[in-house]
């Protein structure tokens, strides 16, 4: 499917609920994200922010509620084609070259915005395609991990505390990346403690401290 | 990129990474070589009874070979994240499933192949008895990782899921010894084994078709 920056997309959540062990992380949570919007999850350690991004990615049954992608159910639609997700796990390869876990994603999708080189070059890992990850920092590895969105063509990025372990000049690059991307029309649903400076972006925050 | 490419990708990696991990990869053949080398020691000077054994102690040792070499399967995959990846990924998982046990089998089942025949030899195996020996680790060690990728992603998720894997996975495990030692006892004695030799080529499409779907849908279990 085309995802040009003038196709309208949607991803809409309705009465969504999730209880761990006994206890109501969230329930009843509504919100609707479009083109050029950033969804921003706050809150506790604890309250249920990867869980939810966990039950985005379909990882986990959400147990009631549900979501609906260009107004069809999230199963019934070709919505997990069109997401990416990084997690706290980079699902990187560590015994793997740079190049090597590029291609590797590559391969599992289609082909986005940028080659691999560029996308090496955005995110200044150029000249490090050839080591091996493992002897990369972890801020490297993270950086590595973000460039996997930019070869791939992916209208929602869902992003689990993508600023862990990052340096200040990579937050700013980051943040630009992730205006780019907004800016072209695709959608952000991330969680994260640092101070978003998406100015121009078209922000919502929920926190789910208060969701219950 | 299509459907092809992503299941050879995932084959070449996964055998790019086997080369990375030379010495953890080459231990169930070692196992395999030390069990049966063992076992002319602990009987003793006995040709005639080791000669019996052969094709039993054979097929046991290649079979504990390949169960200790099920928990790689998809162990690190889970633990770095590279599995979630995957589920995520717009291709089924049953077929990256299958790439992964493929490539598991070139890397465990493959060797044994290479080494059995000699170890058979050492054994006192009657030659006419090693082709058919061949053709039955042909057949059945693809259906030992086959089924125990079904056992593997089940317990993956589980913190010590050893003992309940081989709890899984020894039932299933039990035909394919049974027809695999017998056929190679048979042949050892010049009878017929098309029988057998039937019988585990028809396992062995079974599990072709059957095994990546249960094992594909228990990884999406063990992720959540």
């Amino acid at each position: 499917m085309d995802s040009s920056p003038q196709q309208k997309i949607s991803l809409e959540a309705k009465g969504l609920s999730c209880i761990r062990d006994d206890r109501v992380l969230f329930e009843g949570l509504n919100f609707k994200l479009q083109n050029h919007q950033v969804l921003l999850l706050e809150g506790k350690n604890g309250c249920g922010k990867t869980s939810l991004l966990r039950i985005i990615c379909g990882f986990r049954e959400q147990d009631a509620g549900e979501f609906l992608w260009c107004d069809q159910l999230t199963s019934d639609s070709d919505f997990y084609s069109q997401m990416a997700y990084v997690g706290h796990l980079d699902g990187i390869k560590k015994e793997l070259t740079v190049i090597e876990n590029l291609k590797m994603s590559l391969a599992l999708s289609q082909a986005g915005k940028y080659s691999i080189d560029q996308a090496l070059e955005k995110v200044h890992l150029a000249g490090y395609d050839d080591s091996l990850v493992q002897s990369l920092s972890a801020g490297q590895k993270r950086r590595l991990s973000l460039a996997r969105l930019l070869i791939t063509k992916k209208s929602l990025w869902v992003l689990d505390e993508p600023f862990t372990s990052i340096d200040k000049q990579g937050i700013k690059l980051i943040e630009s990346l992730m205006h780019e991307h907004v800016a072209g029309g695709g959608m952000i649903i991330l969680t994260s403690h640092h101070d978003l400076l998406l100015h121009e972006a078209d922000v919502q925050t929920i926190n789910l401290s208060i969701c219950h | 990129m299509s459907l092809t490419n992503a299941f050879f990708a995932v084959i070449r990696r996964d055998l790019i990474l086997a080369f990375r991990r030379r010495a953890e990869v080459a231990n169930p053949v070692f196992f395999f070589i030390l069990i049966v080398t063992l076992f002319p020691l602990g009987i003793g000077a006995q040709p005639k009874l080791l000669q019996a054994m052969a094709p039993g102690v054979i097929w046991v040792s290649a079979l504990l070979a390949v169960m200790l070499s099920l928990d790689s399967l998809f162990r690190s995959d889970f633990d770095d994240g590279s599995l979630e990846q995957m589920l995520l990924s717009s291709h089924p998982l049953t077929v990256l499933v299958f790439a992964k046990i493929v490539a598991h089998w070139l890397v465990t089942g493959l060797p044994l192949l290479f080494v059995a025949p000699l170890l058979a030899i050492f054994l006192g195996l009657p030659e006419q008895a090693l082709g058919t020996l061949l053709l039955t680790l042909v057949l059945a060690t693809p259906v030992l990782s086959l089924i125990g990728s079904i056992g593997v992603s089940l317990t993956v998720g589980l913190r010590r899921g050893g003992m309940i894997l081989s709890l899984l996975v020894l039932p299933l495990y039990v035909p394919v010894l049974i027809f695999a030692s017998n056929a190679v006892e048979m042949a050892g004695n010049g009878l017929a084994v098309d029988a057998q030799i039937n019988i585990l080529i028809s396992i062995f499409f079974m599990s072709v078709v059957l095994a990546p779907l249960p094992a594909a849908a228990a990884l999406k279990m063990s992720i959540s």
